[in-house]
């Protein structure tokens, strides 16, 4: 498939989309102005999560393209990539932890990382990781459950997380898989 | 949430005050990636208002008076379908606790919500490709499992 084509079909599923984005739009005014109870629910759930994707996606754009055009290869090569040895998960874990907005965040980041020379492991590390340690949900965690079940979590799932990192990077070279380029 | 707006805010004028041209390319950039993956985030979110209609009582229900083990498959299976924000998800883990539910089923479930996203699979699918993330879910649950089973042994709740 050209490069052309793909683009093409890209912007056709977004345009579907937005059909159906549009759809349940009118879904949901017409809940409001019906007072159907269900609709209502559905739209009290969208906004859930919407305020905060809405919230929170703009600012992580723009951080991702001032990192495509900042950061340089040779060092996403040297701290994330295959010559790095295990200090590559440490920052993948650190990066993790600090990374605002979870997973929604996370999985364009690392696309980007790839792309820019990080390894599989890493960024596996990374993503699955985004959603184990971040440092406001594990502090709410702890206060809610108790310290001993998040430091249980943690703990567990850090080494755990690293192991299968490692299985899947070795699984995903070895069948010379390609991750989709964004672009 | 708002450090988010400060970190980007600086970022780009620093970046603004030392090279103006990369400065507009990275914001060209950034919008770029965002108009094309803005229809998939809606798509997610439309599955997410109805994923949340499972209601706490539902959720209470099947976690709740279940043999142990029975309870661990539940919490597993529950968690990795569902999708709900921290603040939605924790007291929610607070109230299983206080109805007696244990810690590994409670363990099971807050895990497979965190490492299993069988409703993010839409924006997954576009950075990762369909492979990796139906072996990285797949991975996910098989953790989920270990960490639950860990904590129902570190809480004397199953014995070995």
């Amino acid at each position: 498939m050209s490069k052309k084509d793909k683009k093409q079909k890209t912007n056709q599923k977004n345009k579907i989309n937005y059909y159906i984005f549009a759809v349940f739009s009118v879904f949901m005014i017409a809940s409001y102005f019906l007072n159907f109870e269900l609709g209502n629910r559905i739209t009290s759930n969208f906004m859930i999560f919407a305020k905060d994707m809405g919230a929170i996606l703009p600012p992580a754009f723009v951080l991702i393209g001032l990192f495509e055009v900042w950061v340089s290869r040779e060092s996403i090569e040297n701290n994330f990539g295959n010559t790095s040895g295990f200090k590559k998960y440490i920052y993948a874990v650190l990066l993790a932890a600090t990374t605002v907005g979870g997973t929604f965040v996370a999985f364009p980041v690392a696309n980007s990382l790839y792309h820019k020379g990080a390894n599989y492991s890493s960024i596996f590390t990374y993503v699955t990781a985004a959603s184990l340690v971040m440092i406001p949900m594990s502090i709410m965690e702890a206060s809610i459950l108790g310290i001993k079940f998040t430091a249980i979590r943690i703990g567990v799932s850090l080494p755990l997380v690293i192991i299968s990192s490692i299985l899947l990077g070795n699984f995903f070279s070895k069948i010379d898989y390609k991750i989709p380029q964004p672009d | 949430m708002y450090a988010l707006y400060y970190i980007a805010g600086i970022a780009a004028a620093v970046s603004f005050l030392t090279d103006r041209e990369k400065t507009i390319k990275a914001l060209k950039i950034g919008w770029k990636k965002f108009n094309k993956i803005l229809g998939t985030y809606l798509k997610l979110l439309i599955i997410l208002s109805f994923i949340l209609l499972i209601s706490d009582q539902f959720i209470i229900n099947y976690l709740g008076g279940q043999a142990p083990f029975i309870g661990l498959i539940m919490g597993l299976i529950i968690g990795s379908i569902t999708m709900m924000p921290g603040f939605i998800a924790y007291p929610l883990a607070g109230i299983l606790v206080s109805r007696g539910v244990d810690y590994m089923v409670v363990a099971a479930f807050i895990t497979t919500l965190m490492l299993v996203g069988i409703a993010t699979y839409p924006v997954e699918k576009e950075y990762f490709g369909i492979k990796a993330t139906i072996w990285r879910n797949i991975a996910g649950f098989i953790i989920s499992a270990f960490i639950a089973l860990a904590t129902g042994i570190l809480y004397g709740e199953v014995f070995v």
